[in-house]
């Protein structure tokens, strides 16, 4: 391995609500690169996520983000984290809620403009965020965590219910995040979506079924598609015991 | 702690706040409307308006901002904002601050609005100045602020969050001393006031308008009510998780 990972998880154990959604999760994120976090609905993405930007409560092993433990208040503006909630103020204007943010988050004041065209919603700027469509809150929910530049992203279904052409475009600036150095990780549970990324973690019922670049799980598998790969990563899981 | 944090989070509230002009209109009006109903209610029994129309000015604002802030952070909670904001480089506090200070400007409005109803419409006549009740009606919305943040970690809904009016503030306005002098009060039932934050907040009202005026111990009530804020504003930190289930 070149460098240390941006994210290494090792043992990662997570209960809710009473049933073990997280085993024993061992993973690298590496450094610089798009790593998409790919599975069903339901299979633990989210909380891995959430455990990843220390607001999970673990049951064991460790977390390591960026060299240090996750949810360390030194990680607290160097990790960008948008959710699949909206957790942005649906009563203020776009722009009022960039300002806050970037206020919290010490950005200068310049980054809410420079956000804004980033994920295309200078033209929204005036507008309450509770009169937008879901895909136009979901990139000001984006916009706010890219205010501070920070070196980790993490995007929890970033892409949901956008159309193909904003997809498209989000994607691009993913790429070109990542080739500025941001680390992403990206989760989807849209397989083609995969191919989009540099990397893959595939997970399936709190744990990671495989890992690899999108050529060699497709290799690997002998699988014409990512969906097919997946199909055929589940049968040997379960042909395996 | 960051100043600049705080500041930016009381901006932030006030905003959200003028952006639902219904809400500030029913903050600002319902407590004159009902300062004016009861002076003609009480109209055939001379003195009492004086007597109980003065403390409730400076108790109008703890009902009010107990109901505003609980449901305001209820809904910080479930929007995920406060997720957000909780992996951010933002101190507890300056959260917390940030929404005392906005409340504490709209308490000063809604006192100065019904202090001056009150005194120069509906002659209301007291002892010491208006500036004093509005003194002890900033305190008693910082309370009600402190208060609401607190318990809004123990509702789910908004349906939840309106029954903690009823369930925290009746039981303290029905002790307090309004209706019934508490040495009026069964042994038990004082005992119990004296433990409540609300019955210093009135006695402290109730001796700058109908009483001594602005004596020691309107300064010791006064005291009390600004020491339990402080109290439920911590209590009110800790509910505020940076990791949750």
């Amino acid at each position: 391995m070149p460098s240390s990972p941006a994210i290494e998880t090792r043992g990662l154990r997570v209960v809710r609500g009473g049933a073990e959604v997280l085993h024993e999760l061992d993973l690298d994120v590496p450094v610089g690169e798009i790593t998409g976090l790919l599975g069903p609905s339901g299979c633990g993405k989210s909380t891995l996520m959430r455990a990843i930007v220390g607001v999970q409560i673990v049951q064991g092993g460790s977390v390591t983000v960026l060299g240090e433990a996750a949810g360390s208040a030194g990680l607290r503006a160097r990790v960008g984290y948008v959710t699949q909630a909206p957790s942005v103020y649906l009563d203020l204007s776009v722009e009022e809620n960039l300002r806050y943010f970037a206020t919290i988050v010490r950005a200068a004041p310049a980054r809410v403009e420079e956000v804004m065209r980033a994920v295309d919603i200078r033209q929204l700027a005036g507008r309450p965020v509770g009169a937008l469509s879901g895909g136009q809150v979901a990139r000001v929910s984006l916009a706010t965590a890219l205010l501070n530049e920070p070196p980790l992203l993490v995007l929890d279904e970033p892409t949901v219910g956008l159309d193909p052409v904003l997809r498209r475009d989000l994607w691009r600036t993913f790429r070109a995040l990542a080739d500025g150095g941001t680390t992403l990780l990206v989760s989807s549970h849209v397989m083609d979506e995969a191919d989009r990324c540099d990397r893959i973690l595939l997970m399936r019922d709190g744990s990671i079924l495989a890992t690899g670049t999108p050529a060699d799980l497709r290799a690997d598998t002998g699988a014409d598609d990512l969906d097919g790969a997946f199909l055929a990563l589940v049968e040997r899981a379960e042909a395996g015991g | 702690m960051r100043p600049d944090a705080t500041l930016a989070t009381a901006g932030r509230v006030l905003r959200q706040l003028r952006r639902d002009p219904r809400t500030v209109a029913l903050l600002l009006v319902v407590p004159c409307l009902l300062e004016i109903l009861l002076k003609y209610v009480l109209d055939g029994q001379p003195g009492t308006f004086d007597r109980i129309g003065g403390p409730l000015l400076g108790l109008f604002p703890f009902i009010t901002m107990f109901l505003v802030t609980s449901i305001t952070m209820l809904r910080e909670r479930t929007t995920g904002t406060l997720e957000r904001l909780m992996a951010m480089p933002i101190a507890k506090m300056d959260l917390l601050l940030g929404y005392g200070l906005a409340f504490g400007v709209m308490a000063a409005l809604q006192a100065a609005l019904t202090t001056t109803v009150a005194f120069g419409l509906l002659d209301l006549s007291a002892t010491g100045s208006e500036a004093d009740v509005v003194v002890f009606a900033i305190a008693n919305a910082l309370l009600g602020m402190s208060l609401g943040l607190f318990v809004s970690a123990f509702a789910n809904t908004e349906f939840q969050a309106v029954q903690f009016l009823p369930a925290m503030v009746f039981p303290q306005l029905l002790l307090c001393g309004l209706l019934v002098p508490r040495d009026q009060m069964a042994d038990v039932l004082d005992a119990a006031s004296s433990v409540l934050p609300l019955t210093y907040a009135y006695e402290g009202l109730q001796r700058v308008t109908t009483g001594p005026g602005f004596d020691s111990t309107a300064w010791r009530d006064l005291a009390i009510v600004l020491a339990v804020t402080v109290l439920a504003l911590a209590l009110g930190a800790t509910t505020l998780r940076r990791r949750t289930g």
